[in-house]
């Protein structure tokens, strides 16, 4: 960086270097794609509401939510295929509202491919190329570059309905690729496939995205997908954002109560904390415990199903029976019925059987392991 | 087991005799009626010639009248083809209360006859009909000008005529077709004209050639429509069949010129179809 300003510094006089540089010194926190209090209204119904947003170059980002939070309607708007009625869109410096859908050269995946029935594999990934003008061996060589990419050297000259969902899944992602987009947009790209292909395309999507390194953004409603994708998980409610991290810290650390139960499962209890500082004692239900931690207040608390374990009754924060439970392989997933509403309880098949159905049985868990959460 | 084998004639049964009383037995009797003879004393000579087939292949009357009936229905299917997806497509890109209302403004004229339809053309066609003040008005004729006994007004009126059947079946193959191909094409960098180069007409190709294949063996066949704006002078085939048929009396000519139409048409109908299936049967699976 100071080899480039010092290299800059004779025409220091211009204005517009002026700008340049200082664009530059504030490059490492510069955003590539911002979305500026973004909002879109039908009428008076705020779908996207004020969303604000930064994606920095090569980033991975995830827009997670439940059907109908907006999370679709602002991939659309960034794709151009919808005015915002609010807000920017900054793309690299430039205002993207003012380029036309077809000049923004973003990829887009669509949640049902939107491949051309009409057209085989290599004419499909062609298009692009085509409207773009590029030459035709380059063409040639950059359509079977990227359909090597994908795994799909070898059908190239297949139509779509000829191909499988993974493989036309394959096929659309090269075709987005294969313009080398500024942005790739993923809209619900696995939502059409099955359970193990999904989870297969997962790590292939991954990879190629680490690979060619384009900036993306993927709009799901599938928590397991965002988390194991996305560099930063953006989760949204209600055309707002709840919260923006990374998986860990969004599973770890939820600040809404929509957070910690829309990422994996979780228990919502009322957590009431009195005494002297340095001696808190908390409260839930009838149950009452030490809290090390000053940090923590009254007020709606989270625990994790699987940070729960059955202890012995003298250590018991919770009684409760055991309604139904579960077995799913690698753990076990139990209802416990206690005072305060069912429980949901996860634990890790070690080898040893969890209590039978209908037993009673007593429930501990770490202070620390709760999670103060806003409504 | 005889019972189950007999429910399927029992039940297709009425239909097959519909069929055989008012489709085949007419046919079958025209192309009976081609071989017969014809003189001016007799009348009808119930034998067997290919006396009407030999004068029809030998005359060039007979070649003008066949050329031109399939000429004048290839251009109408091409203006229809063309009007026709135009038209449907504007349709599928309109919102939801005026969709309905123009699909029935396009699809309403099928409700009025084709006489009627017909006679409104020549009302307009005539030297003293719109068209021909209206030309001379904005001056680019000095005369009055008729498009009466001309095939340009034949076409024109046909077309007219022929236009919703290609739309119903340009609009069947539009809404199969995914939205988001149109949204794909555009986010590749494709203009408009692109996109509906490119990724509409491709797609809605199956229901061009079946709306084609429909539209010009109406055209062919039509006979009210060149009855009229054509007149005698501009015959085509089942208007001539229909004057031998009921001005010269000479039935056995005019069934062996509607045997002839049928051939040509179901030649030129299966040879299209077995195209379109090698096309897109890969395709559209």
């Amino acid at each position: 960086m100071i080899s480039v300003i010092s290299g800059t510094s004779a025409g220091f006089a211009r204005s517009s270097d002026k700008d340049f540089i200082q664009r530059l010194l504030a490059g490492a926190a510069m955003s590539y794609l911002e979305l500026n209090g973004l909002t879109k209204k039908y009428g008076s119904v705020a779908v996207v509401d004020g969303l604000n947003l930064e994606i920095q170059k090569g980033e991975f980002v995830s827009l997670l939510g439940p059907s109908g939070c907006g999370k679709t309607t602002t991939l659309q708007m960034i794709a151009g295929f919808i005015d915002p009625t609010e807000g920017k869109i900054v793309l690299d410096g430039k205002d993207l509202l003012r380029v036309p859908a077809n000049k923004r050269g973003l990829g887009i995946v669509f949640q049902n491919y939107a491949l051309f029935p009409h057209m085989t594999a290599a004419e499909n990934v062609s298009f692009g190329l085509e409207m773009l003008k590029i030459e035709k061996r380059e063409r040639a060589d950059r359509v079977s570059e990227t359909l090597t990419l994908v795994g799909l050297g070898h059908l190239a000259d297949r139509y779509p309905a000829k191909l499988s969902g993974g493989q036309q899944q394959r096929v659309a992602l090269a075709r987005a690729l294969v313009i080398r987009p500024s942005v790739l947009l993923l809209d619900e790209p696995l939502s059409n496939l099955d359970a193990k292909l999904r989870e297969e395309m997962q790590f292939e999507l991954r990879s190629i995205q680490r690979m060619v390194g384009t900036t993306t953004i993927l709009v799901t409603h599938d928590q397991s997908e965002a988390m194991a994708l996305s560099d930063r998980v953006v989760v949204m409610n209600h055309g707002k954002i709840e919260q923006i991290a990374e998986p860990y810290i969004a599973y770890e650390e939820p600040e809404t109560e929509f957070v910690g139960g829309f990422l994996g499962k979780s228990n919502s209890f009322q957590l009431t904390v009195s005494g002297p500082e340095g001696a808190l004692v908390g409260q839930i239900g009838d149950a009452t415990f030490s809290i090390s931690s000053n940090r923590m207040k009254s007020g709606n608390v989270i625990v994790r199903p699987e940070k729960i374990i059955f202890s012995e009754a003298q250590d018991s924060m919770l009684a409760g029976r055991m309604k139904s439970r579960v077995f799913q392989g690698n753990h076990w997933l139990c209802q416990v019925e206690t005072v305060l509403g069912t429980v949901l309880v996860i634990r890790q098949n070690d080898g040893n059987m969890v209590a039978p159905e209908g037993s009673d049985v007593n429930l501990c868990w770490k202070p620390e392991d709760m999670r103060l959460v806003q409504r | 087991m005889m019972k189950i084998s007999r429910a399927p004639w029992l039940l297709s049964g009425p239909a097959l005799t519909l069929y055989a009383v008012f489709l085949i037995a007419p046919i079958a009797s025209i192309f009976l009626i081609s071989f017969f003879e014809f003189n001016f004393k007799g009348g009808l000579q119930a034998t067997f010639t290919l006396k009407n087939y030999i004068e029809i292949l030998t005359d060039g009357y007979f070649y003008e009248i066949f050329g031109r009936t399939f000429g004048v229905a290839l251009v109408v299917t091409i203006a229809c083809a063309v009007l026709g997806t135009g038209e449907a497509y504007v349709l599928s890109r309109m919102s939801n209360p005026w969709k309905g209302l123009f699909l029935m403004i396009v699809l309403g004229p099928l409700l009025i006859s084709v006489v009627v339809r017909t006679l409104g053309w020549a009302l307009l066609f005539g030297s003293t009909g719109l068209i021909s003040q209206f030309l001379m008005f904005v001056g680019i004729t000095s005369g009055p000008v008729s498009l009466m006994y001309t095939n340009l007004g034949v076409i024109i009126a046909l077309t007219h005529v022929m236009v919703p059947f290609m739309v119903i079946s340009v609009w069947a193959s539009l809404q199969r077709i995914n939205p988001s191909t149109e949204a794909a094409a555009l986010s590749l960098g494709a203009s408009q004209f692109a996109v509906i180069m490119r990724v509409i007409v491709p797609q809605v190709m199956p229901g061009i050639l079946s709306g084609s294949i429909m539209v010009f063996a109406l055209s062919a066949s039509a006979f009210a429509t060149p009855s009229i704006i054509g007149g005698r002078r501009l015959k085509n085939v089942p208007t001539a069949a229909y004057d031998e048929f009921l001005n010269t009396l000479n039935w056995p000519l005019g069934s062996a010129l509607a045997v002839l139409l049928l051939i040509t048409m179901m030649v030129v109908l299966i040879a299209a179809n077995k195209l379109t299936e090698r096309r897109y049967g890969a395709i559209f699976g």
